[in-house]
């Protein structure tokens, strides 16, 4: 094996903020290195592409030790809000776009941007409920397809 | 650290190619180092990002990322995309003769 990567194909499985962010890092990182990138959306990781839910998208303030405060205080009304408010302004300071703007960057890269069948079907989506940059709701088949000869990596 | 030699001059590069004195730099250079890249041509857009660059660095220590290329070069994010297929920050800091940009976004 050499020592470069030429392709990365990225599953994003999680609906939380820090579930998303990583993978949208990772697959905008890859095209600035030149690498060909592609993101597969599935389960709840839809949600970063469903037109109803990417604005929406929250940090995970239940079940989440990393935030460091006592679940029930998590749980309270408005908690998971106030945490999210809170990062993205941590995050714009460090001129990290919002999730809808990094995805029409992602997509302007290159990068394709795909949903899982399965999962659409599951939530009864159409490529209508997803937002412009998809390029198609895609098969497991034909996201092996697409990733064949790259890196896999799951999130 | 090695050199290289554009235009007839003898420069420092790293490891990977980078200018180490962004000062040895010369636009007489760029063509050169584009052509190792796989850009045969610099067209305006080309030297519209290259000056940009030049000036960031020149600004602030270290070359922008994509994301602020896009947002302040004058050039969109896509259209980086088609000058620099191979990562827009860091084939046109080469270019450019400035250190790669550290920047993760």
């Amino acid at each position: 094996m050499d020592g470069t990567i030429e392709k990365v194909s990225i599953i994003v499985s999680k609906g939380s903020l820090e579930g998303i962010y990583p993978a949208l890092i990772m697959a905008n990182g890859a095209r600035a290195e030149g690498i060909e990138a592609n993101l597969f959306f599935t389960f709840f990781g839809l949600d970063a592409i469903s037109k109803k839910r990417h604005e929406h998208i929250k940090v995970a303030s239940v079940g989440n030790p990393g935030l460091h405060i006592a679940t029930l205080i998590g749980a309270l009304p408005g908690v998971p809000g106030l945490m999210t408010h809170y990062l993205e302004h941590k995050m714009d300071k460090l001129d990290i776009p919002p999730i809808p703007e990094f995805l029409e960057m992602i997509a302007d890269t290159g990068a394709g941007i795909y949903g899982c069948k399965a999962s659409c079907d599951l939530f009864g989506l159409a490529q209508d409920d997803l937002i412009d940059r998809v390029k198609d709701i895609i098969t497991v088949g034909e996201f092996y397809e697409l990733a064949a000869g790259g890196q896999i990596i799951f999130t | 650290m090695s050199t290289a030699t554009y235009a007839g001059q003898t420069v420092s590069v790293s490891d990977d190619g980078f200018f180490t004195d962004p000062s040895q730099w010369t636009e007489e250079m760029a063509p050169e180092i584009a052509k190792a890249e796989g850009i045969d041509h610099l067209t305006a857009q080309h030297w519209q990002v290259i000056s940009f660059m030049r000036h960031e660095y020149e600004a602030k220590g270290t070359g922008p990322t994509v994301r602020v290329l896009g947002k302040t070069s004058g050039v969109s994010v896509k259209e980086l995309y088609q000058l620099f297929p191979k990562g827009p920050a860091k084939i046109a800091a080469k270019v450019s003769g400035i250190p790669k940009p550290r920047g993760c976004i």
